[in-house]
């Protein structure tokens, strides 16, 4: 039934063109090489607002490499070149006139291993927001309540916010690590295979944590679990050696996908 | 038999190991045991022996060591009989065949002295004023004046009679110590042994070096070490900081840190003719033409100095900072890093509050390592500003506080001082284990310190925040 209303009846093909006020990222013929060897080949596709978009692929496929373009971490790196354009909401990330730190606050990015700062709890979250403008000390605590609960880590950490996060177990890093990207209140957040580091109850909790924010945020998921990303995700996209094999919508694509080789991939039948 | 049986079948590398490991404790083992007994020894109050000789001669004095004669005929002993002001030596050789008898009185006594070393005799009387008194009041006297003030002092004059009879006046104020070991119970010896320790840590030398305390050379050390960190520790980590975390990774920047490793292993002489031509010659020349041209042809910048032994000493340990931070600076996770830089941070605020905090502990390694190896160098400092006996300590109270162009004392190079240069070898010898002994519990506290801290910053970040 969900899958119905995302397809168009006429041609029976899947809806991914999304008009200007759905659609969050635009990513029009984007290009990525690492010194000259590419990595991502002409990808152009939409990323729906409020919605959970998953892309899935094989290892080395080029997954990871375009969800840390989306938030420009290949700035560190100088042997990066790219060409094409990813617009957030309408502008290009890579104009000049784009604020690269204010970029990558309202383009969260959860990591592959839980990397929690050796510092508390509280100042783990409290991190990003000291990095802005000034706040009450009761604004900030505010704050720093309002992400972890949104994190769904509250009830566990509200009574040690000030011992060290190393101490926490890697469920509740992965978790924190998302509390402290939520408390700068971005609008996209990126998730790099979140949960392959975790056990399967955590994994379980970061998972409904996803389905969850979808109201709050676009989320972008990026996983080597084919029952993650049908669980969690509205939209897939499968990527090949740098290419887009097939993008749409979740159900459609995991139960009557349009390719061979995406059948293949989804199914495990893939050498 | 268990043992031998995977022994065997381990083969001879794991015992090999072990060996080399055992060894090298146990060279290290006896290298501080030496240094204990001898340089800790020294202090204790021997018993003194007066003998007499077949030839009627009398010698008292501390029996030091037994030598045996050649061609089997005996041996021979040696005593340091004191008294150089008397007959003109502190130490007599005698055959130990040629004693006639040995005694041990309790009434001999052992001076300490500001002039002329110790005195070793016996007290005849005391004048005070015009009265004299002899015999026990005399000694009760004596025991009643030491502690005074020096002036009051003055007023006592003691009567002293050497083993051979010679008498000698020797005024009260210039005697540091008076003590009768042959009296004395152990606890009055560890008393006169503590009091001894500490006169040596904390009072400057005397008799050029061969008496005395080292305390010039003690804080001499210190602070020259001290100086050093603070030049050494901000270049160095500012150093690591840019062929880490800010310079291109190409092949220069790998040259560049091929160039700082090898510097760690250039001989520390050349960085003292450096210093010299450099800081001393050059930029000290410079500075005493512009600024103190009215104190010339003597230098006040342009000739050896506190600052520019601690510059040389910097330059010396700056491939150790920079390498330690470095590869502190390695360890970190870049998943640390993108971490604060995809919450929005600068690369700034990045180094300052993720990277930096948590290279601290290999800065500091860096840092003790530094320590150690400039609290023992002497080679580059005697040619850039260490002085055998300096008239003034670098810091006092007068304005400026700390005069960075003086010349100061430094604990390796009193060592070399006391050993090579000194006219009397024999009383040396303790001196020098003491010396190096202290030179290695110097550098043991200072890096222990910074052990401790780097202990405290890791349990903090461990723990608390």
């Amino acid at each position: 039934m969900l899958a119905s209303r995302h397809v168009d009846q006429a041609t029976q093909a899947p809806v991914t063109h999304f008009p200007a006020d759905q659609c969050c990222l635009e990513i029009d013929q984007f290009s990525l090489a690492y010194a000259g060897k590419p990595a991502l080949q002409r990808l152009t596709l939409q990323v729906p607002r409020h919605r959970v978009t998953a892309f899935i692929g094989p290892s080395g496929c080029g997954k990871s490499t375009f969800l840390r373009a989306i938030n420009r971490l290949h700035d560190l790196n100088e042997s990066v070149s790219h060409s094409g354009e990813i617009s957030l909401e309408g502008h290009n990330i890579h104009a000049p006139e784009m604020n690269v730190t204010e970029l990558r606050r309202r383009v969260g990015m959860v990591f592959q291993t839980p990397n929690p700062f050796p510092m508390s709890i509280y100042e783990n979250v409290a991190f990003g927001l000291r990095l802005q403008k000034r706040l009450a000390k009761r604004q900030r605590d505010d704050i720093i309540e309002w992400a972890l609960t949104s994190a769904a880590l509250w009830d566990e950490v509200k009574d040690r916010l000030h011992r060290s996060a190393w101490q926490l177990s890697g469920g509740q890093q992965q978790r924190l690590v998302i509390a402290r990207t939520l408390a700068v209140q971005p609008d996209v957040l990126l998730l790099d295979e979140p949960a392959s580091a975790l056990d399967p109850i955590s994994t379980l909790k970061i998972e409904e944590l996803i389905r969850n924010l979808k109201s709050q945020l676009t989320l972008v998921l990026v996983t080597h679990n084919m029952q993650q990303a049908a669980r969690v995700s509205d939209y897939t996209a499968f990527l090949q050696q740098g290419e887009l094999v097939e993008y749409g919508p979740t159900d459609h694509v995991f139960t009557n996908p349009r390719l061979q080789r995406t059948e293949n991939y989804i199914t495990g039948r893939m050498a | 038999m268990k043992w031998l049986k995977s022994a065997m079948q381990q083969g001879i590398w794991p015992w090999l190991c072990a060996g080399c490991v055992a060894l090298s404790l146990l060279m290290l083992g006896a290298l501080l045991a030496l240094l204990l007994t001898r340089g800790l020894g020294h202090f204790w109050p021997s018993a003194l022996d007066e003998v007499t000789l077949q030839n009627g001669d009398v010698v008292a004095g501390e029996a030091v060591r037994d030598l045996p004669l050649p061609n089997r005929a005996g041996s021979e002993r040696l005593y340091f009989t004191g008294n150089r002001d008397v007959d003109d030596a502190r130490w007599r050789w005698v055959p130990v065949d040629t004693i006639k008898q040995q005694t041990r009185p309790a009434e001999l006594l052992r001076l300490k002295r500001r002039t002329w070393g110790d005195f070793i005799g016996y007290l005849e009387a005391v004048e005070v004023g015009g009265e004299r008194f002899s015999g026990h009041d005399a000694w009760e006297q004596v025991q009643q004046a030491l502690p005074l003030p020096a002036p009051q002092r003055a007023r006592f004059q003691l009567i002293l009679r050497t083993p051979q009879g010679d008498t000698l006046r020797q005024p009260l104020s210039t005697v540091l110590r008076i003590e009768a070991p042959n009296a004395m119970h152990v606890g009055q010896k560890l008393k006169a042994w503590g009091s001894d320790v500490w006169q040596f840590l904390s009072q400057g030398p005397r008799a050029a070096n061969t008496d005395g305390g080292v305390w010039p050379a003690i804080f001499g050390t210190m602070l020259m070490v001290i100086l050093m960190s603070v030049i050494v520790t901000p270049f160095g980590v500012l150093a690591a900081i840019y062929l880490n975390e800010i310079a291109h990774q190409g092949p220069l920047t790998r040259l560049v840190r091929i160039g700082v490793r090898n510097l760690a292993g250039v001989p520390s002489i050349v960085y003292g003719v450096f210093g010299l031509g450099v800081f001393v010659y050059g930029i000290g020349g410079s500075l005493d033409a512009w600024f103190f041209d009215d104190a010339l042809p003597s230098p006040t910048f342009g000739t050896g100095g506190l600052l520019w032994a601690s510059l040389t000493l910097a330059l010396l340990t700056l491939p150790v900072v920079i390498v330690a931070t470095e590869e502190g600076l390695a360890r970190i996770p870049d998943a640390q890093r993108e971490g604060a830089v995809a919450l929005g941070a600068t690369r700034f605020e990045m180094l300052k509050r993720i990277v930096l905090p948590m290279a601290t502990p290999a800065m500091l390694t860096g840092v003790i390592l530094a320590v150690a190896r400039a609290a023992g160098e002497v080679a580059p400092l005697m040619l850039v500003g260490v002085a055998r006996l300096a008239p003034q300590m670098p810091l006092d109270g007068e304005f400026p506080y700390l005069h960075l162009e003086r010349k100061f004392m430094h604990l390796g190079y009193h060592l070399f001082d006391t050993a090579f240069h000194g006219e009397d070898v024999q009383a040396a010898i303790p001196l020098v284990y003491a010396t190096a002994l202290l030179l290695v519990l110097i550098v043991l506290v200072l890096n222990l310190t910074a052990i401790l801290l780097r202990h405290h910053l890791r349990r903090q970040r461990g723990s608390e925040c």
